[in-house]
């Protein structure tokens, strides 16, 4: 579980978060909506550590970040998966080096248990003959899959995802989507993602917060977000027609 | 000003975590060996292509310039030494490698930040610094050897072009060559070769560490990178000889 209380983040005299409150739950996938600029990335490198907030708290199973050391940090980050939006795959390794990685960089077990280890990540992913392929010679959904597979290796307790969808297309996109909630419920990690996909809300949120110029307009379930009459996500949600549609269709067949 | 002194700064902070905490040892013996062959072995080529034939130019254009029968026969072997063992080897091929080593730095330093991967380094725990910066700098301790190619090639250099040219007879050329030998000005040579090598490893990983931007900042970083990479090895070269040979 990761607990955030008023953390607002500055950049020079820009606030890009202005105290967003909120908790991710253990085995839950949890979604960060918004528009572009909304402050969803920002929010995202806060709680990886990667920006050091401007002010508030962000608490890893009730140990705040603020307060642990650095050796404790360190450890907390081999406790963490992460997801990035272009993959961020190493590429001059290949797709089994790549999921091999953090297990090399931080265990002392050996080549064989860690091959071991990570042909089954790969085999999890549905990641068939790629093992000897660079990153450059497979797709972006394998990419994608390989981003996971070198998430989860470390059994993390905490994954985190930007816009995993972000380049696939609408296919690749759900058996990425479906994939994490999987692996979430199946580890049961605290897993966070951060979209502007709606299929990917209407599919997977299962908590979810919208983000608004740097503060939190709304937060519930991809039931609820059906429902809700807060005008910034129905504006925001409901922007496409399609979507209008399916919102109008769901409602009625709920009554 | 001030600009510069923040770079300056935050140049020194980089040096400083780069030998902060560690990377595990055998993943960093994987990579300094890479990245010897990448830095060390692949500029081979260019090293040696380019001594054979300036040394040889150095030499022609000695013997062109000291037709006065007043002068020396050993005159050309003399100079063509002293300018390639002091000069040449040290310095030129040093500003040619922060064109060719120092952009391949930053490009691939800097192509890893536009794709997340440094990211991807920090959000596992690992010392990026470290990892990334460390063994460039190891690797290019082994750059005095190159340098002592490249000094033997552009004195051989010179030998092929007089004696083939006829602008020199074999036994005048080697006279000019066992003239006079002082040894500290090769143990000059390569104190500022050194240097030279720290410099040429740290400036551009630097500009591609902190690089701003996507594909467009990577360009505009190597070519930043290679400008001061080239300004600090002038610099560097003018504050060793005169405290070293004045």
């Amino acid at each position: 579980m990761i607990e955030i209380n008023n953390l607002k983040k500055s950049f020079g005299e820009t606030e890009v978060l202005k105290g967003v409150s909120t908790v991710f739950e253990q085995g839950k996938t949890n979604l960060i909506i918004g528009q572009s600029g909304s402050g969803k990335t920002v929010f995202l490198k806060c709680i990886l550590g990667l920006h050091q907030a401007s002010e508030g708290e962000i608490s890893y199973n009730q140990n705040p970040l603020s307060q642990m050391t650095e050796k404790e940090r360190s450890l907390l980050r081999q406790d963490m998966g992460m997801v990035f939006q272009g993959s961020a795959l190493f590429d001059s390794m290949t797709v089994e080096e790549n999921v091999m990685f953090p297990m090399k960089m931080f265990t002392e077990a050996a080549a064989d248990e860690i091959r071991e280890r990570a042909n089954i990540a790969i085999k999890r992913v549905n990641l068939i003959d790629a093992n000897a392929k660079l990153p450059s010679e497979i797709s972006g959904g394998m990419q994608k899959r390989v981003a996971i597979a070198r998430a989860i290796i470390m059994n993390p307790n905490y994954l985190f995802c930007d816009e995993p969808n972000s380049g696939l297309d609408p296919k690749t996109a759900i058996l990425i989507d479906n994939l994490i909630q999987e692996i979430t419920q199946e580890y049961q990690i605290t897993t966070v993602i951060n979209s502007h996909d709606m299929n990917s809300v209407m599919e997977i949120g299962e908590k979810i917060i919208f983000l608004k110029d740097g503060e939190k307009k709304w937060e519930g379930s991809n039931k609820e977000i059906f429902k809700t009459d807060n005008e910034a996500v129905t504006n925001f949600v409901y922007s496409s027609e399609l979507f209008k549609k399916v919102r109008k269709v769901y409602l009625e067949e709920s009554e | 000003m001030i600009k510069l002194l923040e770079h300056i700064g935050r140049y020194f902070i980089m040096l400083q975590k780069t030998f902060g905490k560690f990377t595990k040892s055998s993943v960093l013996r994987k990579l300094v060996v890479r990245e010897i062959d990448d830095l060390i072995i692949g500029s081979l080529g260019i090293v040696a292509f380019i001594s054979f034939f300036v040394g040889g130019v150095v030499a022609i254009q000695t013997a062109i310039n000291s037709d006065n029968p007043l002068l020396p026969k050993y005159l050309v072997g003399y100079a063509t030494r002293q300018s390639i063992i002091l000069e040449f080897a040290p310095t030129f091929i040093s500003i040619i490698m922060a064109g060719k080593v120092g952009s391949f730095i930053t490009s691939s330093i800097g192509t890893m930040r536009v794709t997340e991967q440094i990211d991807a380094l920090e959000v596992m725990g690992v010392n990026t610094y470290n990892y990334l910066i460390f063994p460039k700098i190891a690797a290019m301790t082994l750059y005095p050897f190159i340098i002592v190619i490249s000094m033997f090639l552009g004195i051989f250099g010179g030998y092929v072009a007089c004696i083939t040219g006829g602008f020199s007879a074999h036994a005048d050329f080697v006279e000019g060559l066992q003239l006079d030998f002082n040894a500290f000005h090769v143990t000059y040579a390569f104190i500022k070769t050194f240097l030279f090598a720290m410099l040429l490893a740290t400036i551009p990983s630097y500009h591609g560490y902190f690089m701003k931007g996507g594909a467009l900042g990577v360009g505009k970083a190597s070519t930043t990178s290679f400008v001061w990479t080239s300004v600090a090895i002038i610099l560097m070269n003018s504050f060793v000889t005169n405290f070293l040979l004045t």
